[in-house]
């Protein structure tokens, strides 16, 4: 097998450190040639950091890379490019406005005396490469014509037309339709034959078995198995990935659960496409009680939260608050009626950055500290200063700008605006997402103390630890649908397994 | 140093004595510049500080500062009303016809023709101010056209109007008639209360309500919002369509305002009267700190702004200089605005993260 498979680049005893924490640590990695090499982990467990250190993007602190058994460093990603490494990301580095050949040749033009584009000798090469992915895509088509899984192959094209020996594919199935998957499969199979090394990233296991010759199971920055792929199942998978020992969540406290305070029934949400990003979903939550909603990129979570919170006009279905229908369009309509969202994108959606942290707590609930049409600055400040102790918010100032503060305290801001508003129900979409430990360990007591005090609380993670440790009860969404309950204390791999969309689909061939 | 969890509610107070002293000159720049352009002048241009001059000065400002205004806040929620100075011409020409012919019925077959009183009149010119903006808000929130275009149409559409009333002459002679009531129109213009001209007063007027609507109500700061960030403006339960048609409405408002102050002070109606007033008007909100980007400016500072513009445009003509360098000057100290702006920002970011860190 050995013979079959060179190692074409390999990392010892590799280690990268960021500011505050260690994404890798000491990790030892074989990247064989005409294989697929699959590398998997949970969210920040050092799969990208490590694909961005063989790529180039990021270098490392200590260790080293060998390529083809020489030692090298990769000054930057094009540096790596010209050693035959070649990435395509998950969010797609693409211009829809340009044609495809222009595409595949961005930023390295072929030229007459580098200036005048030589576009015959592009579209030819374009046309070539196209071939090579056995893609019917013309390369004057404008790439916003193509669906996003032929976007993709142009992605890869972009790569290969950079001779690239090495291909890294990081989630290349996220955003991709059953049809496109086996496209996508076939075309790794032929770059296979063609002794490129793939490094394949995915959280869909069933995917990863299927196509993967050789598996790297990541753990918080460590290397926890690597081997064929042989003999490997999705157990093995899940017991590597996790481990044995729990992270520091805080303890479920005791406390007795509610009524019901929220249902929705038959929330659907169309796609443009065709078919439905959310399908049919019915839920509902207690009061007192957290529901995990989990899921893969692209399983309808988010959109759910959105659909409840009046973010899609043309979704369709019933909510309910306490027994009583919503009836209320408008984002400020279910806020009075006891909505809360906590966004998944703070920058982009949680927060006015360029407002004060006080201005910023206070936006949603303006009305309260209002008669007529006078504002009380000093109620607002007096209800901010008491938010800010109450969700132990670190700011020098309230009347900083929000921006100045870390991922983990505009959280903090983000919730407790949301909590100034009084809801009933507070759904929240990966609030954990992008702050450092401790400030997850904040928010999760937070979390675990409002529901004690009787909020109901609905939140989407694509992390199992934290699904698993924090709700009393686990919802699992894919492909737009639920398709699993789990009580608290579930079996990770059963929960896992539900959040695989289509296993049927790619398991045997 | 120890607690970072203490909660001061007064404003920023920088710390660091060097960095906060440039730091207080910056953020008062535009006064600062105020004071400088007022200062050079009363020492280089003979008669600048008469008290006769002076007058002169505010009446001029006052047009130019009641356009700053509406654009202040168009700004602020991220936009651009560049319609204004059309929507001036149009409401000059609406007053001329108003005070000149009343609404005749003859189409409807009645011999007849109703007449207004002066208030009635400036009732009627401020409606059409807030229709064009309506328009303009409408067309951006509901038919998602960008402003700059939505304005764009509605300046040429407004200006095209004010030449159709007349058939592109002017109204002359606006006395009005005692016995309509409407012979008060010219004081609108040229009346004076406790010395300073009614126009002043009216500026003086709309600028408080609007200093009150942006710091101390729940608008003003919807509209700070918008402009900051609309997505997040829009999932904290902010109306942001109807923010949006406030400032367009407002700055409409604001623009008839000027058209009733002009065709009354000289008493007639030219259908050209508010050409390329947009972009004085925009010129004094930059210069006052308002960012173009959106979410940020106040009041005052646009005004402080209209008045270094008035100020500087009226010193040099009293000074002789060419009106091709007023020009020239003009262009140099809005970029010198701006840059000095952006200083600003890097410096007080950096002010900030100190303390964050201390």
């Amino acid at each position: 097998m050995n013979e079959a498979h060179p190692v074409g680049l390999s990392i010892r005893n590799g280690s990268k450190i960021y500011p505050g924490t260690q994404a890798l640590k000491s990790v030892d990695f074989d990247l064989r040639m005409g294989a697929v090499n699959v590398l998997v982990g949970e969210n920040g467990a050092g799969k990208s950091t490590l694909m961005k250190v063989i790529a180039g993007v990021e270098q490392l602190n200590g260790g080293t890379i060998l390529l083809d058994g020489e030692p090298v460093v990769f000054a930057d990603k094009n540096d790596a490019a010209r050693h035959g490494v070649g990435i395509v990301f998950q969010e797609l580095n693409l211009f829809p406005n340009m044609t495809v050949a222009e595409n595949i040749f961005v930023g390295h033009e072929k030229t007459f005396a580098g200036v005048h584009i030589n576009k015959s000798a592009q579209t030819a090469a374009a046309r070539a490469l196209m071939k090579r992915l056995e893609q019917d895509i013309d390369p004057d088509t404008p790439l916003g014509n193509l669906r996003i899984g032929q976007q993709q192959i142009v992605e890869i094209a972009k790569a290969l037309a950079e001779n690239a020996r090495i291909l890294i594919l990081d989630e290349p199935t996220s955003a991709l339709s059953a049809a496109e998957v086996e496209v996508l499969f076939r075309v790794i199979e032929d770059l296979k034959r063609q002794g490129v090394g793939i490094v394949y990233i995915s959280h869909r296991l069933e995917e990863l078995i299927r196509i993967g010759d050789y598996i790297t199971v990541l753990r918080d920055g460590v290397v926890t198995g690597s081997r064929s792929m042989e003999g490997v199942d999705i157990p093995w998978i899940v017991t590597n990935m996790i481990g044995s020992a729990s992270k520091d969540f805080p303890k479920t406290v005791q406390h007795e659960l509610g009524d019901e305070v929220f249902r929705v029934e038959e929330i659907c949400l169309p796609r443009a496409a065709g078919g439905y990003a959310v399908d049919h979903v019915s839920l509902s939550v207690r009061n007192g009680e957290i529901v995990g909603l989990y899921g893969l990129m692209g399983a309808g979570r988010s959109e759910l939260l959105e659909c409840v919170m009046a973010q899609h006009p043309n979704s369709s279905g019933r909510i309910f608050i306490g027994g009583q229908v919503v009836r209320e369009k408008s984002v400020s309509g279910r806020i009075r009626k006891g909505l809360a969202l906590i966004p998944e994108d703070r920058k982009r959606d949680g927060l006015v950055q360029i407002m004060t942290i006080r201005e910023n707590l206070t936006l949603s609930s303006l009305r309260d500290f209002t008669r007529i049409l006078h504002l009380s600055l000093r109620a607002e400040a007096l209800k901010a200063a008491e938010s800010v102790k109450q969700m132990a918010i670190k700011v020098a100032s309230l009347e900083h700008p929000v921006s100045s503060l870390s991922g983990g305290n505009q959280q903090k801001v983000v919730i407790g605006k949301a909590l100034m508003t009084k809801p009933r129900i507070l759904l929240m979409d990966e609030p954990s997402r992008g702050i450092d430990i401790g400030a997850k360990a904040e928010i999760f007591r937070a979390m675990r103390r409002l529901a004690a005090s009787g909020l109901g609380i609905l939140f989407v993670t694509s992390d199992l630890d934290e699904v698993l440790a924090l709700s009393d009860r686990i919802l699992v969404m894919a492909n737009g649908r639920l398709t699993g309950e789990f009580p608290a204390g579930a079996n990770a791999s059963d929960v896992v397994s539900a959040a695989t969309p289509n296993f049927n689909r790619v398991a045997i061939q | 140093m120890s607690s970072i969890n203490t909660v001061s509610s007064e404003k920023t107070v920088p710390g660091g004595s060097k960095t906060s002293g440039l730091l207080l000159l910056l953020h008062m720049r535009t006064f600062v510049a105020l004071i400088l352009v007022f200062g050079f002048f009363a020492i280089y241009a003979p008669n600048f500080l008469t008290g006769a001059n002076m007058l002169i000065i505010s009446k001029h400002v006052a047009l130019n500062a009641l356009l700053a205004i509406g654009m202040t806040f168009v700004i602020i929620a991220g936009g651009i009303d560049l319609s204004v100075g059309s929507i001036v011409g149009l409401c000059a020409m609406v007053a001329g016809y108003l005070v000149l012919y009343g609404i005749d019925l003859g189409f409807i077959g009645i011999g007849y023709s109703i007449q207004f009183n002066t208030i009635e009149i400036c009732f009627l010119v401020l409606l059409v101010g807030v229709f064009i903006g309506l328009i303009n808000g409408l067309l951006i929130t509901k038919l998602n056209v960008a402003p700059f275009i939505a304005t764009l149409g509605t300046l040429y559409v407004a200006r095209g109007a004010a030449l159709l009333f007349s058939e592109g002459r002017t109204f002359p002679n606006l006395a009005g008639n005692p016995e309509y009531g409407s012979d008060t129109f010219r004081l609108i213009g040229s009346g004076s209360f406790l010395g300073f001209p009614l126009s002043v007063w009216i500026m003086a007027i709309v600028a408080l309500l609007a200093a009150y609507l942006a710091t101390r109500t729940p608008l003003g700061r919807h509209i700070y919002a918008v402009g900051g960030n609309e997505r997040g403006a829009a999932l904290s339960g902010v109306n942001v369509d109807r923010t949006k048609l406030f400032v367009y409405m407002f700055s409409g408002i604001c623009a008839a305002l000027v058209g009733l102050i002009i065709s009354s002070q000289l008493q007639a109606s030219h259908p050209a009267s508010g050409e390329t007033f947009e972009l004085n008007a925009i010129a004094a909100a930059v210069l006052g700190g308002t960012s173009m980007s959106g979410g940020r400016g106040r009041i005052a500072g646009t005004i402080v702004g209209a008045f270094v513009i008035g100020i500087l445009a009226d010193g040099l003509i009293m000074m002789g200089v060419s009106s091709f360098w007023q020009t020239v000057i003009k262009g140099v100290v809005i970029i010198a605005a701006v840059v000095v702006d952006q200083i600003q920002q890097k410096l007080q970011a950096r002010v900030v993260l100190q303390q964050q860190v201390n």
